[in-house]
């Protein structure tokens, strides 16, 4: 297409109109006498319209408006990872080096180092026929993270030559008999999904160290989870917990429209944190979009499609990778507030109608894949809603239900009383569930399912005499159902409340989750035992190893001191009257 | 360049349309003039070659067709210069206590570049306020934003007052400088205000804007983008530690309501502006602390729940955003409590990083835990009490519930000009606790215990 250029017709906020372009929808153009970045998203009649990426302040009718031709594209090539960038792959150190501490307008900052020379290693050699997505060369691109060069998911050929050596991205590192020449940046339209061969079943659990989810509400690798919940219920914790710990390759994580000073926390923590898998610094296997509440919300509205795009081309090399974005919501309200702009027809509560597709079209984008190539990768997808007032019925929750696989409900009486994760355990669920059981059998435990369900049924059981002990008080009940009562809290504060600040218990191994539960339920199976034998309640309640299995799970090396209080229940039940 | 039009077409409510001008910029700083020659200013909101709307700032009251409209070319500054310490301006920034015009060092554009997150420094400075229920189990630090919610009637001026009045840091005498945004409140509440700041000297390290209940409401769409640019001159520029108190944000949020009413917006939730998480979002966020220097700027915003109801939109959003909040409760007042601050909806999310030791002391978040975990189960009892009588209770739970009531007593209740400081709050706190059998202590460390508890301090 020609590159030509238009007029600022009318501003009004993020949303201008001009006249005299020929730019299709969603291409980029660049508006003003600053040339602000931004990208047509609808055309009527004579009239463009355009969000702009930037403040439009000081912007005038009859400025130009120059037209690139192509739509907005994430630039893919090494030196991605450890990046921090804005909702439109800016990097934000870049930024602060070009215009100070505050962001200022029309700066246009390459994604990746154009100049930076890495160490191309060719796989491929002159002569073979390479289909698109095929490795051609590699680069390390991290200690422990190779960078493979692949062919572009749209091209293919004969190799004429292929070199090896120190390039930046836009040197040729490959010649096509076409005569094609390959460097090893590749542009992708972040619109659109990069292609894979085929979605593979969801059979893996994505490991993450928190039990209540490891152990009741599991996300399998190429899976997605929703993580709705009021403020302040633990949505950015749980994010942030996720991705320190998930035994994924790469994370992506997309802070949308949320706080400053959390983006600064992550920052600082990530480059001092070390992934307890590979020893190395989590910030090498990260990539951060920091598009904050306060910063352009066109952008904002774009960094949840760049995010995925950067994801997908890491799943294209074989790995494992996990988006987080928080919050979902805030690009849902970016929709409806640029939607409002054109004044389309609002549908619920104001958002545009086609709220549930954009969802859905962002969590396909999601799944554990043969790549082209015929390796396997996979993106995990966790988005965390927040909910008007609290409020799962609202149509972002709503939406966002009817396509993802797990629910992780956050629950705002479980913050009150300061137990976190606050997953509620009645109302969240988990529909990989069935497909992960053979997974833990073989890996774990062959007991793994059972004691979770033996759990859960505690659990449920407890939640219907806990009505009945708001009426009556707990004194009132049956001896047996006051050692339920019990048991459940010990599941409820022994095992499933973990903090994301302790040292130790900020993550837990399989195994440790396995034994704990184990111990618990041990616990429960000799009280009512005990029990059947005539010990009266109080003495079973008043179990000295009770309240010392509840300080295993703080310990590192908690074996020795689990199998302790393990012998010293056996001896206190055999001897107890 | 600046031309003056009289081709208004029409007025409503606070906007006007100006009809055949030369180009003008979005957002573009507006004067207008009265046939009378009065002159008030507006913004630029919607811009194009036909049409200019602008939402004037003092009313549309005395305009009609025959008013000139001047557009400036260029958006609205604030005039800084460190003279404007101890001035008392309008919501719109015009002296309003007899005083000159600023005569600027610098003027900067009101509406508020985004600080580049990369920018940004953790914040982790403990700031000890005075106030136990902040300082003990809700920790505020330099650069966060902490809202306080609250219901009318209740006293949430006198604790922003008195925290505006102790709040230091550990260990250093300068104390902040106040920057006071008033939207909206009674002439009655903002001489309350005055009088305070008078009567204890803060004025002198103080930059007060006043629009008052009277004035009208969309100046006060202006009033905090004026005092935010204002803080960030004071912080960024002249290195001060600036803690700024708004009140109250619901009037802010009505008056953004009845602009989007008067621009036929489609409305949010409840009537709100669809973008009004946005507009909060740019204002709260302009709190924090930049890599190299060396002042911050931390908010108290103070907002009213309309019907005490927090899922209410303006506390709901406010909440989304800030760090925390701090809850004024009718019933801790009710019962003649003050601070009438209720911890357990209260958080502090930056509370973490600014305690423990090397902040505040080592002991900080196990007794914070603690304290809160026995409040929290004693109100609770209390709510079984009344359905089965207290007989009903364990020797256990009796203790818990008279914990409860113990801690409202003497850790929330304290005086208003009781400046306690955060070892006090903490061995305030021990001595509640040592009211409990030392095995209930669960959350406490036993090498704290033995260090901190009054039992074994008693025998030193
Ligand atoms: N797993 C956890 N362990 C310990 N504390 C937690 C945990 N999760 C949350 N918290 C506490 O709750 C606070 C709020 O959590 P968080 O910031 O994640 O909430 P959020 O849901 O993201 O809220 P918002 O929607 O307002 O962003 C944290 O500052 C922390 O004090
Ligand atoms: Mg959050």
């Amino acid at each position: 297409m020609e590159v030509g250029a238009g007029k600022v017709y009318r501003i009004a906020g993020p949303v201008v109109q001009a006249t005299g372009l020929k730019s299709h929808m969603y291409d980029l153009v660049l508006v003003g006498e600053e040339g602000l970045m931004s990208e047509v998203i609808g055309i009527a009649g004579d009239k463009h319209v355009i969000q702009v990426y930037e403040d439009t302040a000081g912007v005038k009718p009859g400025e130009p408006v120059k037209e690139t031709g192509a739509p907005l594209v994430a630039q893919l090539g090494p030196g991605i990872l450890t990046s921090i960038y804005d909702g439109i792959q800016r990097p934000l150190p870049q930024l602060v080096e070009a215009s100070g501490n505050f962001i200022s307008r029309g700066l246009f900052v390459d994604g990746i180092d154009h100049k930076k020379k890495w160490e191309f290693t060719p796989v491929a050699k002159k002569g073979d026929k390479v289909e698109p997505g095929q490795t051609i060369g590699t680069v390390q691109e991290q200690l422990l993270i190779k960078h493979k060069i692949m062919m572009p998911p749209d091209k293919r050929g004969t190799i004429k030559e292929v070199h090896s050596g120190n390039f930046n991205v836009e040197d040729t590192i490959c010649v096509l008999e076409d005569g094609t020449e390959l460097p090893m940046i590749q542009y992708w339209p972040v619109r659109r999904a990069r292609p894979s061969r085929s979605k593979e079943a969801p059979t893996i659990p994505l490991r993450t160290g928190q039990r209540v989810i490891d152990g009741f509400f599991s996300l399998a690798k190429g899976g997605t989870a929703a993580i709705p919940g009021g403020f302040g219920t633990g949505k950015t914790v749980m994010q942030q917990t996720l991705s320190k710990w998930s035994d994924v390759d790469i994370v992506v994580y997309v802070g949308c429209g949320e706080r400053g000073n959390e983006m600064a926390d992550l920052l600082h923590e990530f480059p001092e944190l070390v992934d307890p898998r590979t020893d190395r610094p989590l910030m090498e296997r990260s990539i951060v979009y920091a598009n904050t509440s306060n910063m352009p919300v066109a952008a904002r509205e774009a960094s949840i499609y760049t995010g995925i795009t950067t994801a997908e081309y890491y799943r294209d090399m074989g790995y494992d990778v996990m988006m987080t974005a928080d919050s979902t919501s805030r690009w849902a309200e970016a929709m409806r507030e640029l939607s409002s702009r054109l004044e389309e027809m609002p549908g619920e509560e104001g958002y545009p109608a086609y709220l549930g597709a954009r969802l859905a079209d962002f969590y396909e984008r999601s799944g554990r894949v043969t790549t082209l190539e015929g390796t396997e990768g996979s993106i995990s997808i966790v988005g965390a809603v927040s909910p008007p007032g609290g409020d799962f019925t609202e149509p972002v929750t709503q939406n966002t239900l009817r396509i993802t696989k797990v629910f992780w409900a956050l629950d705002s009486k479980l913050t009150q009383r300061r137990h976190f994760p606050s997953i509620n355990w009645l109302d969240s669920y988990s529909l990989y569930d069935l497909a992960l059981e053979p997974w833990f059998v073989e890996n774990v435990s062959p007991d793994w399912n059972k004691n979770k369900r033996r759990a859960m049924e505690i659990l449920q059981e407890n939640a219907e005499l806990e009505e009945i002990v708001m009426l009556v008080g707990s004194d009132a009940l049956p001896e047996d159902q006051q050692l339920t009562l019990e048991v459940a809290r010990m599941i409820i504060n022994f095992w499933l409340a973990q903090s994301a600040f302790h040292p130790v218990d900020t993550f837990c191994p399989y195994k440790k989750q396995f034994d704990l539960l184990k111990a618990i339920l041990q616990f429960r199976d000799h009280a009512f035992e005990a029990l059947a034998r005539g010990v009266p309640t109080d003495v079973i309640l008043g179990t000295p190893s009770k309240d010392a299995l509840a300080k295993v799970r703080l310990l590192e090396d908690y074996e020795p001191e689990l199998a302790k209080v393990q012998a010293q229940m056996e001896s206190e039940f055999k001897t107890m009257a | 360049m600046t031309k003056e039009y009289k081709t208004i077409n029409e007025i409503k409510g606070p906007l006007l349309f100006v009809e055949k001008t030369e180009p003008v910029g979005y957002n573009e700083l507006v004067e207008i003039r009265t046939e009378k020659g009065e002159l008030k200013r507006g913004q630029v909101l919607d811009t194009s070659d036909q049409v200019v709307v602008v939402q004037v700032f003092e009313g549309t009251g005395g305009l009609g067709k025959e008013s000139s409209v001047k557009f400036t070319g260029d958006v609205i500054k604030m005039p800084l210069s460190p003279d404007i310490i101890g001035r008392v301006l309008s919501g719109s920034g015009q002296p309003r206590d007899g005083g000159p015009p600023i005569v600027p060092d610098v003027s900067k554009d009101i509406s508020g570049a985004a600080i580049n997150p990369a920018a940004r420094e953790k914040p982790r400075a403990f700031i000890q306020t005075g106030i136990s229920t902040i300082d003990g189990t809700n920790t505020l630090v330099r650069g966060q934003k902490l809202p306080i919610f609250s219901g009318a009637g209740l006293p949430h001026n006198d604790v922003a007052l008195q925290i505006a009045r102790q709040a230091k840091a550990l260990g250093e005498a300068e104390s902040f400088a106040v920057v006071f945004c008033a939207m909206g409140i009674t002439n009655e509440e903002a001489q309350h205000f005055m009088a305070d700041f008078e009567r204890t000297g803060a004025l002198e390290r103080a930059v007060v804007f006043l629009n008052l209940a009277d004035d009208p409401a969309v100046e006060r769409l202006l009033t905090p983008q004026l005092g935010l640019t204002t803080a960030e001159y004071l912080a960024f520029d002249l290195d001060m530690h600036v803690l700024v108190i708004y009140t109250d944000m619901t009037n802010y949020c009505e008056a953004m309501r009845q602009m989007g009413a008067a621009r036929e917006e489609v409305p949010g939730r409840r009537g709100y502006p669809g973008y009004m998480y946005t507009t909060l979002a740019i204002q709260y966020e302009r709190a924090g602390i930049i890599t190299g220097k060396n002042g911050s700027i931390t908010q108290f915003p103070i907002l009213t729940m309309p019907g005490d109801d927090i899922t209410h939109p303006i506390p709901d959003l406010s909440g989304y955003i800030t760090e925390g909040q701090l809850i004024v409760s009718r019933e801790l007042h009710r019962k003649g409590i003050y601070p009438p601050i209720d911890i357990r909806p209260s958080l502090s999310r930056l509370m973490n990083s600014g305690i423990g030791a090397g902040h505040t002391r080592e002991d900080h978040r196990a007794v914070s835990d603690q304290l809160y975990a026995y409040y929290a189960e004693g109100c609770d009892l209390r709510g079984l009490v009344a359905i089965v009588g207290k007989e009903a209770l364990s020797e256990r739970d009796r203790l818990v519930l008279e914990f409860a009531d113990a801690f409202e007593q003497k850790f929330v209740n304290q005086g208003r000009d009781e400046d306690r400081s955060i070892f006090d709050t903490l061995d305030i706190g021990w001595n509640l606790l040592q009211a409990l059998p030392e095995t209930m202590l669960t959350r406490i460390d036993d090498h704290l215990i033995k260090k901190y508890h009054p039992r074994y301090r008693k025998k030193e």
